[in-house]
């Protein structure tokens, strides 16, 4: 029991529920700027805490290589205990000071970008509950508060997108959002129960034990009767499939590019920097898991491998701010999905990482240029914004370049190792799914540098498409908005150099992260690490950087010198283009087979089962019956004497041949 | 001691005593008069709770279990009273609670305080009448929960249906008639049934000649007639809960009838199904449960996917929400009889029933572990589903009361004017999607946990609920309370008064104090869940893992 760790703990979470509090439901009293004062304060004690938490458990090296505490227990039944507590290891922590510091930012950023907002103190309040929320997903000890922050962040993140609940476009797309999350969930709640079913625990601790026991071994589940399948892997798919829809993955991605109708703060914040990158960070945490079944990470590298190019590929047809970054947003979880099922879970956070400091960046900056621009988000009315807005710019060029993974940012570092990991496991195990998993992401370097500098081209360089109104007003956007993009491009240009010795091959995980027992290809890419220098001078050797090289060119190309080609090629390839810009034609599938059909199966159970059936066949039909034989039986009773004489007359009769019958058989028979 | 003898009985007859009084006072006083017997229920209600003796060990816990054997041990049953009432047929008045029954009292006290004040204003026809029926119901229905005595549970059983008749037929909507018929046929039919397996019970207590409930448990009954008596049982119970297919006057009746017999009828009646299977269905005729245990499943299964689908098809508000209670009840009933499926499990992989380091053990055969979060599981989606259903309905009513409308159609943009209902509403429908940290999760979550034990198939079949529930729960909100305003009757609407807030806020803090720390509720059902769950297994036992 450390009593200061423990108060510190409890603080991180605490604090901007507290915030998210007071601004909900004292918005009235405390007013505007009330609230976004008490959210801030909540949420910089949080990463306040945060950093002291780092301070004491790593720097000081206090209580080794991980610390768990319970604050209380939720409920205790037939002998399995559910609580809500914390494990603090070097995940968390990582985990934590990510979500604390970009949150801060986006809390400063909102002042800005609400400002005029009637909802802003509703909003506020909103953003400091989602950042409760994530905090208690990854400080979890346990199943069931992982359940519990991942359902939280999912409410919040409904709340969000449909935050301006007046618009038809963000009501659809938060009622959307949820529901694809849920299916996902759905996955997810199964495979938390298929945990406790053979580990008998909720608890963390006692499930990785289990299974670093070999307690999965040999144990299988026969969901189909007569055909076992192995028990770890039924358990990692389902885990999975809940990763699937908080990372937005093929193909319960359709949610992320729609959840863009809600206010760009929480787009950066939630839609790309933390709650989406919780599938990450949880299949990082279940790794003890994972590394028993090669077959759920073969699965894992499939579907991070899909999403990484295929969503890429979505950004280059899109025209609106927002939604280049969202898919480039999926692209990169898929990159990260990629670095899991690789086996080099190190190498997915650390991408997670870099990815949320360079996309919030992005997002933020998104922001900024809507700000300046009258939430105008079309790209073909903006251009040459470099001149209105100089910091924009530059952290915005910042951010581009960390995404495209040029050397010396942060995202060239991550980047470089998943690919060099599917690079290392294609010559391993030489598996045809590791193979193709290479290319896509090789590829998709190809296409974020092309996407992101169209954009970029597109917004910030040539000419000016606005119309006169807007250009007249056009200038830098106020402190609240420029600070937190330059505190955010610094980690964005530094921190992948950094922290990728300690982090992938220095061990700073611990005991967090496991590797695959047969192949670490982190351990293998290690080998040939010898300093940042070299990684980088490497890096500028290999074909990622020159296809990053050619994306950029590519998009100057098209965009600044030849114009006029776009057009034309589009023509040319009318097809490709089509499939392009109907998104594959996922939305159509769900909206008119699920959707739809959901709702026919219901109207029908609704009109045949219940009305036609139950009630007009079995209720009101037995009435009828009822009805009927009373009519029936009412004839008898027609007063009439000689109906009722006859009656007398015929059951007499009756009843004599019943009583002379067997006389009468008797007779027969003697005859 | 004096005072635990005779609480239940005060508190059976202070509501219908304050009933009598409401009729008897001027029009002008009855609300208050109302009011301050229904709170003093409530109050005289909570020591049941805070009085409540649980076992504090595992071997503390298994002295308990003996309720379930012939020498029973008060302790399990607390607050009893028992008094000879018709001596030439042994029928004695007969009242105790346990950890199932106590937690559903304090709920229906609970209850009956928010249908008064939810009243006050809008029911300006026969006043007086309507809260003393509300005030006579809280009593009888505190009476059926409490009786240990077959003849005494039949009395207040079908007691019940009287004032719900009157709420439904009085002061109910234009096809109050309709509803109320079917309502009352549908009901009667099923416990005609239990009538008769009560009386067959009682002759087959032999020379003890008992109506006692209690020494139903120990009657030594073949197969077949339990698994008779398990039929006449389901259908009374399957009626109340209500379970697929027998479930079609519930949303009739709903819809008929008043905001607050909509919610008593939703928050309360329905629970008396699910409470009738743990009190009479399983640990009576425990073989005759397992034979047939599949019928149930199936039924609840096909009540939380069917039912699902059929309440997302719903216009009309109050019909989603019946809909919507048929399907969360089908996992109190999957809950309840999955156990035997886990007993065969556990049987099949004794590797299974090993409990971890940090388990507390609980039960005394390992046998049954696994079954005990299925049992518990049901009872708290019971009294979750009593504040949730409630609440949603009282929601409909704040709505109804302003634009005399019950469709969805007639709504949009409802949140522009009544933003603080607008988040009461929101929360309310999360927790009928159930969102972890409400009520609404607590008892779904540990039913799909332990039902992945019985079979596979019924936690993906039970899990369903995650997508359905939120379909139509938030596809509801979306259309009613998002948006623009849509209409010039929602662009007069005022938001809540003092009095509707005090309610809803009232179930908002039940709705998350119990989503939060639901060993509340959790660890004063422990004793009578290990009862139950040993006395099953002791019964079955002789025929688990048979072809």
């Amino acid at each position: 029991m450390d009593n200061y760790l423990n108060n510190l703990l409890l603080a991180i979470p605490l604090a901007p529920l507290g915030g998210a509090v007071l601004a909900g439901l004292f918005g009235k009293y405390i007013k505007r700027a009330g609230s976004h004062w008490v959210t801030i304060l909540g949420v910089a004690v949080s990463f306040v805490c945060a950093v002291l938490v780092f301070k004491y458990l790593v720097l000081e090296g206090k209580h080794g290589d991980k610390y768990e505490t319970t604050v209380y227990q939720w409920l205790v039944s037939d002998g399995i205990r559910f609580q809500v507590g914390f494990l603090i290891d070097r995940l968390t922590m990582v985990m934590m000071l990510v979500v604390t510091f970009v949150s801060l930012m986006v809390h400063i950023y909102t002042i800005g970008y609400m400002k005029d907002d009637p909802g802003y103190q509703r909003f506020f309040s909103y953003i400091a509950l989602f950042t409760f929320s994530m905090l208690m997903l990854v400080m979890s000890n346990n199943f069931m508060q992982l359940f519990f922050g991942w359902e939280a962040v999912g409410l919040v993140s409904y709340l969000l997108i449909g935050f301006w609940f007046k618009k038809e476009t963000a009501i659809f797309a938060n009622l959307k959002a949820f529901l694809v999350n849920r299916v996902g969930d759905f996955g997810f709640i199964l495979g938390i129960a298929a945990v406790l079913l053979y580990a008998g625990s909720m608890d963390y601790n006692e499930v990785f034990a289990f299974a670093a026991n070999k307690g999965f071994d040999n144990k299988t589940i026969e969901i189909i009767p007569g055909t076992p399948w192995s028990a770890i892997t039924v358990i990692c798919i389902l885990l999975f499939i809940g990763a699937m829809g908080k990372s937005a993955q093929v193909p319960l991605h359709v949610w992320l590019p729609d959840s863009m109708e809600g206010p760009t703060p929480i787009s950066a914040l939630i839609h790309a920097a933390t709650m989406v990158t919780a599938g990450i960070f949880m299949v990082a945490r279940m790794s003890p898991l994972y590394i028993e079944s090669e077959v759920a990470l073969m699965v894992v590298l499939s579907v991070g491998a899909i999403t990484a190019l295929f969503m890429g590929l979505l950004g280059l047809v899109q025209n609106d701010i927002k939604r280049v970054v969202a898919y480039s947003t999926l692209s990169q979880l898929g990159y990260m999905t990629v670095a899991l099922g690789t086996g080099a879970f190190a190498a997915g956070i650390f991408h997670l990482m870099t990815h949320a400091f360079f996309k919030a960046l992005l997002f933020l900056a998104a922001g900024s240029v809507i700000i300046a621009m009258h939430h105008e988000q079309d790209m073909r009315k903006m251009g040459n914004l470099k001149k209105y807005m100089p910091i924009t710019y530059i952290t915005s060029l910042v951010g581009s370049l960390a995404l495209i993974g040029f050397p010396f940012f942060s995202g060239f570092y991550s980047k470089d190792v998943i690919i060099e990991a599917t690079h290392h496991l294609a010559q391993h195990n030489g598996t045809l799914v590791a193979k193709l998993a290479y290319y896509s992401v090789l590829g998709g370097v190809f296409i974020t540098a092309l996407y992101s500098f169209r954009m970029f081209f597109m917004v910030f360089h040539g000419t000016e498409r606005m119309d006169e109104h807007t250009r007249s007003h056009l200038r830098e956007t106020p402190w609240v908005v420029t600070g937190p993009l330059i505190l955010l491009a610094i980690p964005s240009v530094f921190i992948g150099a950094m922290v990728i010795h300690p982090m992938l091959f220095g061990g700073f995980f611990g005991g967090a992260i496991k590797a695959p027992a047969g192949y670490d290809v982190l351990a293998d890419i290690g080998k040939s690490y010898h300093g940042v220098f070299g990684f980088t001078l490497h890096g500028m050797l290999q074909p990622p950087f020159f296809l990053a090289l050619a994306g950029i060119a590519t998009a100057w190309y098209f965009i600044l010198k030849r114009p006029d080609l776009g057009a034309a090629v589009r023509t040319r390839f009318r097809a490709l283009a089509g499939l392009l810009e109907q998104k594959y034609y996922f939305d159509h599938l769900y909206q008119y087979v699920f959707a739809a059909g959901g709702r026919l199966i219901g109207r029908f159970f609704w009109r045949v089962g219940d009305v036609r059936l139950i009630d007009g066949a079995m209720v009101n039909g037995s009435a009828r019956v009822v009805a009927w034989f009373s009519g029936l039986v009412r004839r008898f009773q027609s007063g009439y004497l000689f109906h009722y004489a006859i009656a007398i007359i015929l059951g007499l009769l009756g009843m004599l041949t019943w009583l002379v019958w067997p006389l009468i058989k008797g007779v027969v028979h003697g005859v | 001691m004096e005072f635990k003898s005779i609480l239940l009985t005060v508190i059976i007859l202070t509501p219908i005593v304050g009933g009598i009084l409401t009729l008897l006072v001027s029009e002008k006083l009855a609300r208050s008069v109302a009011l301050f017997f229904a709170v003093a229920t409530f109050a005289l209600s909570v020591p049941l709770y805070t009085d409540f003796s649980i076992a504090t060990s595992a071997s503390d816990s298994a002295a308990h279990t003996d309720f379930y054997q012939a020498d029973a041990n008060k302790r399990v049953i607390q607050f009893e009273q028992k008094i000879p009432w018709i001596k030439s047929y042994n029928v004695f008045y007969h009242v105790g609670v346990d950890g199932f029954s106590m937690p559903l009292i304090i709920l229906t006290t609970f209850i009956t305080i928010l249908v008064v004040l939810a009243g006050w204003k809008v029911i300006q026809s026969r006043p007086k009448q309507y809260f003393s029926a509300f005030l006579i119901m809280n009593g009888i229905m505190v009476g059926v929960f409490s009786a240990l005595d077959a003849v005494l549970f039949y009395l207040f059983w079908e007691a019940m249906l009287i004032p719900m008749f009157l709420i439904i037929g009085i002061w109910g909507g234009p096809r109050r008639v309709y509803a109320t018929i079917k309502f009352f046929l549908y009901t009667f039919f099923g416990s005609v049934f239990m009538l008769v397996a009560l009386i067959y019970l009682y002759y087959k207590t032999g020379d003890k000649a008992s109506f006692s409930i209690l020494d139903f448990y120990h009657l030594d009954l073949t197969l077949q007639e339990q698994m008779f008596i398990f039929v006449a049982f389901l259908l009374a119970f399957a009626v109340k809960v209500p379970m697929w297919p027998v479930h079609t006057w519930l949303p009739d009746a709903h819809v008929e009838a008043p905001t607050g017999g909509s919610v008593i009828l939703a928050a309360i009646m329905l629970k008396i199904g699910g409470y009738g299977f743990l009190r009479f269905s399983l640990p009576i005729a425990p073989l005759g449960s397992m034979e047939l245990a599949w019928l149930v499943i199936l039924m609840s299964l096909v009540a939380v996917v069917y039912i699902g689908f059929v309440a997302i098809a719903q216009q009309d508000m109050k019909k989603l929400i019946a809909y919507s209670s048929i399907a969360h009840m089908g996992f109190v009933t999957l809950g309840f009889f999955i156990v035997f499926a886990i007993f065969t499990y556990n049987l099949a992989h004794p590797e299974a029933v090993k409990v971890a380091a940090s388990g507390v053990v609980q039960g005394t055969h390992a046998v049954t572990k696994g079954a005990g979060l299925a049992i518990e599981g049901g009872m708290v989606q019971m009294i979750s589903h009593g504040f949730i259903s409630a609440a949603l309905f009282l929601c409909v009513g704040v709505l109804y009361d302003r634009m005399h409308s019950r469709q969805i159609q007639d709504y949009g943009g409802v949140a522009n004017k009544m933003p603080m209902f607008a988040a009461f509403a929101v929360l309310f429908a999360m927790a009928n999607s159930g969102l972890p940290g409400t009520s609404g999760f607590v008892g779904e979550f540990m039913v799909i946990l332990a039902s992945f034990k019985a079979n596979f198939w019924f936690a993906l079949l039970a899990a369903t609920t995650l997508i359905l529930g939120a379909a139509y729960s938030l596809w509801m909100v979306k259309r009613v309370f998002y948006g623009e305003v849509a209409n010039d009757k929602v662009a007069a609407l005022k938001d809540l008064g003092k009095r509707e807030f005090v309610i809803l806020a009232a179930l908002a803090v039940s709705v998350l104090y119990f989503g939060l720390w639901p060993d509340t509720i959790v660890a004063v059902i422990h004793d009578s869940t290990n009862g139950l769950m040993n006395h099953l297994y002791e019964n079955v036992k002789g025929s688990l893992g048979r072809p």
